[in-house]
């Protein structure tokens, strides 16, 4: 298995354990909060790897990685805001 | 009689809105069951007169059935159910091919009971499919083309989202590699046309509003199929036992009925759904319709709801009086969400199958549009999900 580093974030969101859909509610709380904010989302749910891209798609968010949880349990997602359009000239 | 379906000659019990599962027996099925109960028990290989009375019954069935797929009679072989259907077909064409291969090229949405009978006989390869969930051509081609290919499986359409499958391509793609194809028409006889272009057709009569216990197991004239089943020589040698023929009678009359008044329902309910698409997402926030809005079949719809969950949805609407199915993971056994919506990278969870039952009243769907804002409203206040 290759080791891959979990890049830069803000927050984490741990709901590992919990069932579809408190782990996007909870990733919404987490955004609604703090719009700006790298996310790590920690989840074993197995409806978390459709469901967390398909959130992104409803909130302007971009799912940037996804790993290996760090302890190895669970699996992690990164959600990033979506960078802003750049300005038209 | 009601101005929303004044042909139809079903009623579905009201609220009932879960077609793809199954639909109730038509009156006239159940007409037929009765008298056949009467006329057709005694066994149709035995040489005396309730026997003849019998076979000519079974005959006829099975000839107005293989019309309407529009294969021979001999080709048509009744099985105890769709799955059953499935699993015999896929398994005799695997066996007829064993020196080629064990590989198996499906779709990946096709019914569980196509995905589970490709693992147990063989090498499963699942083909990728786009966001409204149908079939890549070009990956499929480079597939059913790879060497040791023993068969290729393609639904008419999908089950869950309503999208049709390409099938007439598929089967050209297949044919260049003389790959037989099974196709599960579950979804489509008695309310579109059956594609050709098949090795292997696989139907449910439950699904058009004939009685649950018979399934359809066609095979075209020349393919090799080995039946897996010890030696029978009950219907065609490809499904041992003995033949329920009142049940295969009510079966065929009610396809004949469906088949009847298909042009006028099937447009009817295409429109339904058309309605449902447009009004969902204008009634409820943070949903998502899903499959093809146009290539489709007539009578099922698929949403997701953000925030909410499956299983609290159906209560609720159940407690209304609405039977609905979902693709939830809540909802599943096995709590994996619908491999269906995975394949689609579709929002899986607070899924809601809508299948519209030939007959359905205008105003039950009417009904369900009415209660379903609040119903959504009610599972993301419990979850703490409002505003969000």
């Amino acid at each position: 298995m290759v080791e891959t580093e979990i890049p830069a974030y803000d927050r984490v969101v741990d709901e590992r354990g919990s069932r579809c859909p408190k782990p996007i509610i909870s990733l919404a709380r987490m955004a609604a909060a703090d719009p700006a904010a790298r996310i790590l989302l920690l989840a074993d749910d197995a409806a978390a790897d459709t469901d967390v891209p398909a959130w992104c798609g409803f909130r302007s968010r971009t799912l940037s990685w996804v790993g290996a949880a760090p302890d190895g349990h669970g699996r992690a997602y990164l959600v990033v805001p979506i960078d802003p359009e750049p300005e038209q000239s | 009689m009601r101005q929303a379906s004044p042909k139809n000659s079903v009623e579905p019990p009201g609220g009932y809105l879960d077609a793809a599962s199954g639909q109730p027996l038509r009156p006239t099925a159940r007409a037929a069951l009765d008298a056949a109960l009467d006329q057709g028990w005694a066994d149709p290989a035995r040489r005396y007169h309730d026997a003849r009375r019998t076979r000519l019954l079974l005959d006829a069935a099975r000839e107005s059935v293989a019309a309407h797929i529009r294969a021979r009679p001999d080709e048509v072989s009744f099985t105890a159910s769709g799955t059953q259907a499935v699993h015999l077909g896929i398994a005799g064409l695997a066996r007829g091919r064993v020196r080629v291969g064990a590989g198996i090229a499906t779709t990946a949405v096709e019914h569980s009971s196509v995905l589970h009978a490709a693992r147990t006989y063989g090498e499963p390869v699942a083909v990728a499919v786009d966001r409204v969930g149908r079939l890549d051509l070009d990956a499929f081609a480079s597939v059913v083309g790879a060497p040791g290919v023993a068969l290729a499986a393609v639904q008419s359409a999908n089950h869950e989202v309503g999208s049709r499958q390409p099938v007439a391509a598929a089967s050209a793609l297949a044919a260049q590699h003389d790959v037989p194809l099974l196709v599960d028409a579950a979804q489509s006889v008695g309310r579109e046309d059956v594609p050709d272009g098949w090795s292997v057709l696989t139907a449910s009569a439950h699904k058009w509003g004939g009685p649950g216990g018979v399934g359809v197991l066609a095979v075209r004239t020349g393919v090799r199929w080995r039946s897996p089943s010890p030696d029978d020589p009950r219907e065609a040698g490809r499904v041992p036992g003995f033949v329920p023929v009142p049940l295969i009678v009510a079966a065929a009359a009610a396809l004949e009925e469906a088949e009847g008044e298909r042009a006028d329902e099937s447009a009817r309910l295409h429109a339904l759904v058309d309605r449902i698409r447009a009004r969902v997402p204008e009634v409820v926030p943070d949903v998502v319709v899903l499959g093809d809005p146009v290539d489709r079949l007539p009578h099922v719809v698929t949403f997701s709801c953000l925030y909410t969950d499956g299983e609290t949805l159906l209560d609720l609407l159940d407690a209304q009086g609405f039977a609905i199915s979902s693709g939830s993971s809540c909802v599943a056994d096995a709590l994996e969400p619908s491999h269906v919506l995975a394949a689609m990278g579709a929002l899986t969870q607070g899924n809601l199958r809508v299948s519209l039952p030939s007959g359905v009243r205008e105003d039950d769907v009417e009904r369900f549009l009415a209660v379903l804002p609040d119903v959504v409203a009610r599972v993301r206040a419990t979850l703490g999900a409002g505003g969000l």
